[in-house]
């Protein structure tokens, strides 16, 4: 699902091109509106003048920042994580050669950092391609369109990410009361490390593999989406209420803003297996998608 | 807010206390992976690092003609330089670390015996950190790669937080202790 396009001429597609170059550049350097209004509203909650609000009102100041000098919120611009939605014969290859290019091409402008090493030699390609950079995740649907979402998910909040199979002594068994146990396991390993307050996609279910997979996707979902599953709802709020009187609070520095959401979803497992994955975000939460018209022109703006 | 200019005294990091915040004028090195390792295995710093900061950060670097510019900032993890930090406290003399996330005993206590302490930057803050980095003086070590070299940051009025202090005292340590016990009582 990952390769390494070969240096292609983006002239025969011009308008895709530019409508993925400027899906990096918002996505770079500019937080949805969901989590800048998550954020603004926990800077409220802190003590005047705690460590907790001198951060929260950096990260706040660092968002208006970036938006208006065009910049990266964070210099740690992460795994590069394309997530497309394509119609029935539409050409998968080309795209991730255009979408590879416009990789290359911001990096030069400096949206992106050059974060991809050879994991042996330790070289750094210097334009964010090689083996599994960036990451393409391709489904086919039924729609005649080409939807685009793009998530960069920096390592310092990766490196907290957690697996967990249950049973456990500590945490307990199978069920939601080990699955919440684990999550909240999670959390205290996390914290100071990966940036907070945080954001948790997790995944029931699955293999190791597909797990993290479907963990990560879960940050797909916006910041106000409701499960549609009561049970998990219900989850997903007590471990944000629990997270957040914990006293970790941002950055680690004791607060009360510790988790700003908490987004789950399951897929089936083996009669053997029971596996809890999590994928721990950082407060620079960088999101967005388009949907791409039939001559590669953004014709909407997704969150 | 305490001002502090780098180099700096053994006394001024010694007047330190967890939960200071401080702004800071004057040079930075960033030090990360790479450059700690290399310093471990026995390469000497290219750089005089006695009375100085290193700052654990992989910063978006860009040349606009022959000067680099520094595009975005903020710390990186500094737990990775755990095995390392003390070696370079100890052999170089650096007074202080910035990073995030705070470090371990071996730290704590190099801290504690060379006169050094640990700032916390805010973690992700790459614009506001960015802002108060008002040269790029020099690179060192580029064959690491661009967010691992060495860069000669010069900065006015950089603000982190005292995590870490020479008196034994680490926030981190406090706040993980504090959070596991609620956490525990709060368990399904
Ligand atoms: S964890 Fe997130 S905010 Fe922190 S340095 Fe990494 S990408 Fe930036």
């Amino acid at each position: 699902m990952t390769a390494t396009a070969p240096l292609r001429d983006v002239s025969a597609d011009p308008a895709l091109f530019q409508t993925l170059l400027e899906l990096i550049r918002r996505t770079s350097t500019q937080l949805p509106d969901d989590v800048v209004r998550a954020v603004t509203s926990a800077r409220k909650d802190e003590a005047a003048g705690s460590n907790a609000e001198v951060a929260l009102n950096v990260i706040g100041c660092n968002i208006g920042l970036a938006r208006e000098s065009s910049l990266p919120l964070c210099q740690d611009t992460g795994t590069i994580l394309f997530y497309v939605h394509t119609p029935v014969a539409y050409d998968q290859i080309e795209f991730e050669e255009v979408a590879t290019e416009a990789v290359r091409r911001a990096t030069k402008l400096g949206y992106l950092r050059q974060n991809s090493v050879d994991s042996v030699t330790g070289k750094n390609t210097g334009d964010n391609t090689g083996p599994g950079s960036p990451v393409f995740h391709f489904h086919q649907w039924r729609e005649p369109h080409v939807e685009v979402k793009l998530m960069l998910k920096g390592g310092g909040c990766e490196n907290m990410n957690a697996q967990y199979s249950l049973p456990h002594p500590d945490f307990g068994g199978r069920d939601l009361k080990g699955v919440e146990n684990a999550i909240l396991d999670c959390i205290l390993q996390a914290q100071g490390q990966g940036c907070g307050p945080g954001i948790l996609g997790v995944c029931i279910g699955g293999d190791r593999g597909s797990g993290y997979g479907y963990a990560k996707e879960q940050l797909l979902r916006t910041m106000e989406d409701t499960n549609s599953e009561p049970a998990l709802a219900d989850l997903e709020q007590r471990i944000v209420e629990k997270a957040n009187q914990s006293g970790i609070g941002p950055m680690g520095f004791g607060g009360k803003t510790t988790l700003l959401a908490c987004k789950i979803g399951t897929q089936n497992r083996l009669p053997a297996s029971f596996f809890v994955s999590v994928a721990y975000m950082c407060w620079a939460y960088r999101r967005r998608g388009v949907v791409v018209g039939a001559e590669g022109e953004a014709r909407e703006w997704l969150y | 807010m305490i001002k502090l200019e780098t180099p700096l005294t053994e006394q001024s990091v010694r007047d330190l206390h967890v939960g200071d915040t401080v702004t800071i004028t004057g040079r930075l090195y960033t030090g990360r992976d790479s450059v700690h390792h290399r310093i471990h295995e026995g390469t000497k710093p290219p750089v005089d690092l006695k009375g100085q900061i290193i700052y654990h950060c992989g910063p978006v670097m860009v040349k606009e003609g022959d000067q680099w510019v520094c595009k975005a900032a903020g710390p990186t993890t500094s737990s990775r330089e755990e095995p390392y930090q003390f070696e370079v406290m100890r052999d170089y003399g650096i007074r202080g670390v910035i990073g995030k996330g705070g470090m371990g005993e071996k730290t704590l206590n190099a801290c504690r015996e060379y006169g050094a302490v640990y700032l916390h930057a805010i973690g992700g803050a790459a614009q506001v950190c960015a802002a108060s980095i008002k040269r790029v003086d020099g690179v060192d070590w580029m064959d690491l790669g661009s967010p691992e070299a060495i860069w000669h940051l010069w900065v006015e009025d950089f603000m982190a937080i005292v995590t870490m202090d020479a008196h034994g005292q680490s926030l981190h340590k406090n706040v993980f202790e504090e959070s596991r016990t609620r956490l525990a009582a709060l368990k399904a």
